[in-house]
């Protein structure tokens, strides 16, 4: 399996998120944002957390208009495999691939602890794993993780099941407490909690680790 | 040409920035504070030397970049 990491200025979950995919056997390319093209035969991209260019004008904004970013919208059109953590689930509502927008927190606040949160569909790559409604821990650590989506959009998340993480606490004022959300093909997932700073029981946690390990199996059938 | 353009959350959309301002102007003791709204402005200095034509353009650079429309609206202003 072959995993490309974009690194943004700013990113700072790039190399997290590369021993995330290490950690199921991965051959990891770190891929730098002024690249035009993803390495040959990349599965999934992972788009990392951090603060793409400062997050100027709004967050993740900027990086959707990277050279990089137009590769990785072409590879999601193909049908490959995406994961967004944190500002990479911000990039990803900036480029379209994914349906809402991240706001500032409801509380105004950085939030940074370890967070309550249910799986609501085990039907995606990235959550099979888990089953449906399993209860998990995850970290959280940012300022502007307020989903929203108008109506519309929700009714179509909810009716088709791509709701894939929900909070189960209030955390920053997202609607319907949505933490991550499928694409229409369910093979973009963007979600603000890190599952790859939980894989590890050195870290002290290790709920993230199903979120690699059900990628393993599906890659294989993909 | 100079442009302004001036980005707002859209109506409905909760500004939380907006609502704490409110909130601050309240314990500062200004009453009647019914609402505030945050929003940005971007001004730009531009080759273009017809109004229609720098017009145009900066609505094309609102959609692709300045704005996200799932939230925000914004209006362009040409100034001479």
């Amino acid at each position: 399996m072959k995993a490309a990491v974009l690194v943004f200025p700013g990113s700072n979950c790039d190399r997290d998120l590369a021993e995330g995919f290490r950690s199921i056997g991965a051959d990891v390319s770190m891929v730098w944002h002024k690249d035009t093209v993803l390495p040959e035969g990349t599965d999934i991209v992972g788009v990392p957390g951090g603060f793409s260019f400062g997050d100027y004008l709004r967050c993740g904004a900027i990086a959707a208009q990277s050279p990089i970013t137009r590769a990785l919208v072409a590879h999601a059109k193909r049908g490959g495999f995406v994961l967004g953590i944190c500002n990479g689930f911000q990039v990803l509502t900036e480029t379209g691939l994914l349906p809402g927008a991240l706001m500032r927190n409801a509380g105004l606040k950085f939030v940074c602890r370890t967070v309550d949160l249910r799986v609501e569909t085990d039907d995606s790559a990235f959550t099979h794993g888990y089953g449906k409604g399993a209860e998990i821990r995850l970290p959280v650590a940012h300022h502007d993780g307020n989903y929203v989506a108008d109506p519309d959009a929700l009714s179509r998340l909810t009716g088709e099941d791509r709701i894939a993480l929900r909070y189960t606490e209030a955390v920053n004022g997202s609607v319907d407490n949505i933490a991550g959300v499928l694409s229409e093909n369910r093979r973009v997932l963007g979600l603000m909690p890190h599952p790859e700073r939980a894989i590890d029981a050195a870290q002290g946690n290790t709920d993230g680790k199903a979120m690699f390990t059900s990628l393993t199996g599906a890659m294989a059938l993909a | 040409m100079k442009a302004r353009v001036h980005v707002m959350l859209k109506d409905g959309v909760l500004d939380p920035q907006g609502e704490a301002v409110r909130h601050a102007l309240g314990t500062l003791g200004f009453d009647g504070v019914n609402g505030v709204r945050q929003g940005k402005v971007i001004e730009l200095d531009l080759d273009a030397s017809d109004k229609a034509g720098a017009e145009a353009q900066v609505d094309a650079m609102c959609q692709k970049l300045l704005a996200n429309t799932v939230i925000e609206r914004y209006d362009v202003e040409i100034l001479t």
